[in-house]
């Protein structure tokens, strides 16, 4: 079964949950950012949330990767490893995440921002306090997907050199040559993380959908 | 005292009161439909108004107008003695910003058809929102005027309840007292019974009925309840066609119309 392969893979393991940890936090703020620029009363920061949301969806995400791994150093910005693929997965994780925002955000009843122009909310507020928290319930869902996403995208972070878990997996498959257990193994524990994700979005997306059908 | 005028459409304006609402040949179109057609209307503080009128015929848009959730083509709207829609700088009148609409509109609240409570807040928070986040109250000093209102609308029990869990009356009774808690001079309500079971209609109307007889702030309210509005109106308003065709107090309006219109749509609504 191969169990001996195991102390090795979870190191990996462990920094696929760091990497998966950190991106998510960064593209979940870069989501929202973009998200709400993408609605703003500004044309400039519409614009530019546009171009963000448009060029980070449009292009690969490896090709992101080397580009802030490989290129940036050519302008004199050398990233680490863990810096550049957390850029790339955060930014095109996040432009995604903006998408999503900008939906949930759209779909918030109209007759709630009515309700809050009649409370004689200034329109940050309506935002802040109406709009947001009902939009994040529409969010969830989606954004769990994408968390799960961005989890997998993670093993693209091996070819920049970081020692995630797929990185191990290949180099002892270089090494020791036990193929089949090998990638098994590793679609074994890629799923022993999702699915433990997904289940815990479900979960919060129930506590926080309680107040539904008003 | 109301001074009554021999025109039979004009006003019955307590002589010498400002008008606490004025609108001044204002025109809304949607498209090819004119909605509100160069309309003069005017209201004294603390009137209450009933406003009448076919399906269609702009009554709610009259109402969205005063409380800016849609802007006027043309004309002048008054609230209060300020312009609603433009503002004073010098001796030019410019378009309102922000600042000017928040200004104004904290003279108007106003009650909606389909409630439109925050889902995500339970009934205390829906009430105290509005003083605490936009008129600065404190805290304890909101919940308790909160407490109040619920405690008239006949929900002091229901604090802790999400909208979701109100039936459709008592949402509306909180979204009244959300509306109360920030003590406007004028408000607003737009059919508020018509999305009710027939059986929850009079719990809202006993409300409004005790909101108008305590007094000071004016009330415009649409509505096809005729009975409501002959008992609870100082004066009927129907509407027809963007414009006001005709107006008086109630016992005029209903026994004895002199518009062919309003003759046509009584009969229709009370042969219903
Ligand atoms: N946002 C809008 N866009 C287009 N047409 C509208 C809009 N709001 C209202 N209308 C139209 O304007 C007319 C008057 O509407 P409304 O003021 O709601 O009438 P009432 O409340 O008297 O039934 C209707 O024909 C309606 O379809
Ligand atoms: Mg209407």
């Amino acid at each position: 079964m191969g169990f001996d392969l195991l102390p090795i893979l979870l190191r990996g393991m462990w920094l696929t949950v760091q990497l998966t940890l950190v991106s998510a936090g960064f593209a979940l703020i870069i989501a929202l950012l973009a998200g709400i620029g993408r609605l703003a009363p500004w044309r400039p920061v519409r614009w530019l949330a546009g171009i963000y949301v448009e060029v980070f969806r449009g292009t690969s995400i490896l090709v992101q990767m080397f580009w802030f791994f490989f290129a940036l150093p050519l302008f004199g910005i050398t990233l680490t490893p863990f810096v550049a693929g957390v850029a790339a997965l955060a930014l095109n994780m996040g432009a995604y995440g903006a998408e999503i925002v900008r939906g949930a955000i759209a779909s918030v009843p109209k007759g709630q921002i009515e309700a809050s122009i009649a409370l004689n909310m200034p329109p940050a507020l309506r935002m802040r306090r109406v709009v947001l928290p009902q939009a994040f319930v529409l969010m969830l869902p989606p954004f769990g997907n994408l968390i799960v996403e961005l989890l997998k995208a993670t093993a693209l972070v091996s070819l920049i050199t970081l020692p995630d878990m797929t990185f191990r997996g290949v180099a002892l498959q270089q090494t020791t040559g036990r193929t089949l257990e090998i990638f098994t193994w590793l679609l074994v524990l890629y799923f022993a993380l999702a699915y433990p994700l997904t289940r815990f979005v479900r979960w919060v997306e129930k506590r926080a959908s309680a107040f539904r059908g008003a | 005292m109301p001074v009554p005028t021999a025109d039979p459409t004009a006003r019955t304006f307590p002589a010498g009161t400002e008008p606490i609402v004025r609108f001044e040949k204002v025109t809304k179109r949607f498209g090819h439909l004119t909605v509100l057609d160069e309309l003069d209307f005017e209201v004294a503080p603390g009137e209450k108004t009933a406003i009448i009128g076919p399906s269609g015929s702009g009554k709610t848009t009259i109402l969205r107008v005063l409380m800016t959730l849609v802007k006027p083509d043309s004309g002048r709207v008054t609230v209060d003695g300020q312009y609603l829609y433009h503002r004073r700088v010098g001796d030019k009148l410019l378009p309102a910003n922000q600042k000017h609409l928040r200004e104004v509109r904290k003279n108007i609240g106003m009650v909606f058809q389909h409630f439109n409570l925050f889902p995500h807040m339970k009934v205390l928070r829906n009430v105290t929102e509005g003083p605490i986040h936009v008129l600065g109250v404190p805290r304890k000093e909101a919940e308790e005027q909160a407490t109040d209102l619920l405690e008239k609308v006949g929900l002091g029990d229901k604090h802790d309840a999400f909208p979701g869990q109100l039936s459709g009356g008592q949402k509306q009774r909180v979204a009244i007292a959300r509306a109360l808690a920030m003590k406007p001079k004028v408000m607003l309500f737009d059919e508020v019974t018509s999305a009710l079971d027939p059986e929850l209609v009079g719990e809202v109307l006993g409300i409004l009925r005790q909101i108008a007889a305590e007094g000071e702030m004016s009330m415009l309210i649409v509505t096809h309840e005729m009975g409501f509005a002959r008992d609870v109106a100082d004066r009927v308003v129907f509407f027809d066609a963007g414009q006001v065709a005709e107006e008086g107090p109630p016992s005029k309006i209903f026994s004895e119309p002199e518009n062919e219109r309003t003759q046509a749509f009584l009969k229709a609504v009370l042969e219903h």
